[in-house]
């Protein structure tokens, strides 16, 4: 089948995400609470919103990853021919692995790496 | 003799010759998409029953036993119990992203279907570019992650969801690095060519120590992934209650259960595809006698008997390793996995250049 297997996939999965939670709804006869709807947290009133400031490290990691995942995308071309092209494929991807080597390691000279 | 492609093709002929070729071509896409959906469920009710057994016999336990033959039928009476909870929204959530995560979720994990191979000649469809589509759909699912643990509105979703996806961001660069050490050697994105490539022997035996380093860092990179033990930080039951889905109860929470299982199976599908072999059978060189026997053995029975055994080897990590901590699970993978991967690569590609295997 073409590309029209993807919808095919995507309409199964709204159906199936869909039909679980309405054929739920059949059955279920919600009752009313004004504790039900507080987070789970420990049982006292929660403090606060979730949704202010957060640990930076995290994006520091994010925004490493992009770079290499950028890189990697490139591999991929360069993968499929490699035995092709042969011995000139290793040295450019030599000088590509050194590049990418050097950044990787200026960011972890730099502290990017190490968790605060 | 047993096999799937037989049946298509009798599906497809009869079609053909009882309706006219555009509703022929409906009712196959119906017959896909609920075939799909009857997978899902399948595999969903299976591959639990299947974890609590493996976890009851690592622990001297009996484990689920009373409903059905050895408690088959447990997994079963869980959904029904979960269908009749009620899967309320808390008060202070984002309704929209709360409710759409869930969807996002399952809907992700049925697109990765598509290029995988069940067995000779039974596969949705052959993308060219199958490994590339599998590793960019997969990573899809951060999404959902980080989409239910911000719209809960809990401290604890937030902290699950943030530690989940720089897990999964991370881990994906050496799962990436190690399938493009085998598609060094195929020379080819094609999932069938993929396979096709390994009828002598499979990869994990022709490629020679560096197949085999790329194998095991992508095993570790795959568990982590999927967000299991030790790599479960994202869930960790005992410091964040449940991690992204605290505030997902009936069959939401249902919903994310079951993906996380399907992306157990899709990623030991794409290592038993790519490592050992797809649905091959096992071939040794020139032994004609022993390779004629081996393909008596239906094709689906060789790819589900890898991929079991590869979410086997997932589930006994579970009971060995304790959990890591977050920077522990950082430095493992920019300090040793990616460099090593990377070294692996440049190691396979000097192998393939000079011919060095099999």
């Amino acid at each position: 089948m073409g590309a029209a297997s993807l919808l095919v996939l995507i309409f199964a999965g709204i159906a199936f995400a869909g039909g679980g939670i309405s054929i739920a709804l059949l059955f279920v006869k919600g009752s009313k609470n004004a504790q039900k709807g507080q987070p789970y947290e420990c049982g006292i009133p929660s403090t606060g919103s979730p949704w202010n400031q957060f640990n930076v490290g995290y994006y520091l990691f994010a925004l490493i990853f992009l770079i290499f995942d950028v890189e990697l995308v490139f591999m991929y071309p360069w993968a499929v021919v490699v035995k092709k092209v042969g011995i000139m494929a290793l040295v450019e991807i030599v000088i590509f692995f050194f590049i990418l080597f050097m950044g990787f390691l200026y960011a972890h000279k730099k502290g990017a790496l190490k968790w605060m | 003799m047993f096999s799937l492609e037989g049946i298509t093709n009798f599906i497809h002929e009869w079609l053909n010759s009882h309706l006219s070729a555009i509703f022929a071509l409906l009712a196959e896409f119906v017959l896909v998409g609920v075939a799909a959906i009857g997978l899902f469920a399948f595999l969903g009710l299976v591959l639990v029953w299947m974890e609590r057994k493996v976890a009851a016999v690592m622990q001297l336990r009996l484990g689920p036993n009373r409903l059905g033959p050895k408690g088959i039928f447990q997994t079963s009476a869980d959904t029904l119990k979960l269908i009749m909870k009620e899967a309320l929204t808390p008060d202070n959530a984002d309704k929209l992203l709360f409710n759409l995560a869930p969807f996002v979720v399952i809907i992700v994990a049925m697109l990765i279907l598509a290029p995988i191979s069940f067995a000779k000649n039974f596969q949705i469809w052959d993308i060219n570019i199958g490994v590339l589509y599998v590793t960019a759909i997969s990573s899809l699912s951060v999404i959902g992650v980080l989409m239910a643990g911000w719209s809960s509105g809990n401290k604890y979703s937030l902290l699950g969801a943030m530690r989940s996806g720089a897990q999964i961001v991370s881990y994906e660069l050496s799962a990436g690095l190690s399938i493009l050490t085998i598609i060094v050697l195929t020379g080819s994105l094609k999932i069938s060519d993929i396979v096709a490539s390994q009828e002598n022997g499979w990869w994990i035996f022709k490629g020679h120590i560096p197949a085999i380093i790329a194998f095991v860092i992508f095993i570790i990179a795959s568990t982590a992934e999927t967000n299991r033990a030790p790599f479960d930080l994202a869930e960790a039951e005992s410091e964040l209650t449940a991690g992204f889905h605290t505030e997902y109860g009936g069959m939401k929470f249902a919903l994310f259960f079951l993906a996380e299982y399907i992306n157990i199976f899709i990623v030991c599908a794409i290592g038993a595809t790519l490592f050992l072999g797809g649905w091959m059978p096992f071939h040794i060189g020139h032994w004609v006698a022993f390779n004629h026997i081996m393909d008596y053995i239906p094709s689906s029975f060789w790819f589900f008997g890898k991929t079991g055994f590869l979410i086997f080897l997932i589930m006994w990590f579970r009971w060995t390793f304790p959990r890591l901590r977050i920077d522990q699970l950082l430095n493992l993978e920019w300090k040793y996995l990616l460099p090593i991967s990377m070294f692996n690569l440049l190691l396979m590609s000097v192998m393939a250049i000079m011919g060095w295997y099999f």
